[in-house]
């Protein structure tokens, strides 16, 4: 059953991904081009998604658990720290340079576009490169403190 | 390259990913986050937990079908870069999204939907870089 529901689930969100335009890295890239060829679509993707989810997350949250599961997974940290932010700037470099975020990317899979593949390999590579650099500094982390 | 201003498909699309959030925390109790999703389906915390992953990752790419199914076409996919350079976007972006904990949906929606300060700042933050690049790139350099 978690399965199915995951499954629909995730046609909704890839769904909405192909109608929003945020599967198309054309149309991302204009949001950002306010000086140039500008397309505030964008706003409206998130601004629609936002509201739902601010609205839903307020019932959802009153439960005492989740239907399928025992707890809701809440990210717990309120630290906003220089892993934060540097990740997140080093983030916004690599949107503005390909178009795609992730979750942009993974449903476009479905169109069976070359470029959506490549982009994909690569942000795996890249998030496998980030693990490795975290497992590699972490041992010297408490000599730098 | 000019695209064309769709303020009502945008926010239906927005609403459906709304929605499809709202509905994995009803059910499994998980934020809908890009990142989050693929990257725990690479390393799984138990054999229950790689297939709800891999469930929803399935439905993502089913959703252009769908799309396919309802309007006679597939989502438009224009890629106005050369491909090494969506290749170094890729990593750089899959960089990111590891040591910042989140993307576009996971700190974009969600976190700004739970009002956390931590995903306002990380999308304040990326949003900004990403301007800056956008600008750079066409601007700047002129590419």
């Amino acid at each position: 059953m978690r399965i199915i529901v995951a499954y629909l689930i995730g046609i909704v969100f890839g769904l909405g991904i192909s109608i929003s335009g945020m599967a198309n890295p054309a149309k991302v890239l204009n949001f950002f081009d306010v000086a140039g060829t500008w397309d505030p679509s964008l706003i409206f993707v998130m601004g629609g998604a936002v509201v739902v989810t601010f609205l839903g997350y307020r019932f959802v949250l009153k439960r005492p658990m989740p239907i399928f599961d025992r707890q809701f997974l809440l990210p717990g940290s309120n630290v906003i720290d220089l892993k934060l932010l540097g990740g997140s700037a080093v983030f916004g470099i690599g949107w503005g340079i390909a178009g795609f975020c992730p979750g942009g990317a993974l449903p476009a899979l479905g169109t069976g576009r070359i470029e959506v593949v490549l982009f994909t390999i690569a942000l795996v590579a890249g998030i496998f490169a980030a693990r490795a650099l975290m497992h590699f500094r972490r041992p010297t982390a408490p000599t730098q403190a | 390259m000019e695209t064309e201003f769709t303020p009502l498909a945008s926010t239906i699309g927005g609403i459906l990913i709304g929605t499809a959030s709202v509905l994995l925390m009803l059910t499994l109790g998980r934020i809908m986050g890009a990142t989050g999703i693929l990257a725990g389906f690479f390393s799984p915390a138990s054999r229950e937990d790689f297939y709800w992953r891999a469930a929803i990752l399935a439905g993502m790419v089913t959703g252009p079908l769908v799309y396919f199914a309802l309007m006679g076409q597939m989502p438009a996919v224009e890629v106005p870069i050369s491909t090494p350079m969506l290749l170094i976007g890729g990593f750089i972006v899959g960089i990111g999204v590891t040591y910042g904990s989140g993307c576009t949906s996971g700190h974009g929606v969600c976190g700004m939907a739970r009002l956390s300060p931590r995903s306002i700042s990380a999308v304040a933050t990326f949003m900004l870089f990403t301007g800056l690049t956008v600008f750079v790139i066409r601007h700047v350099i002129g590419a």
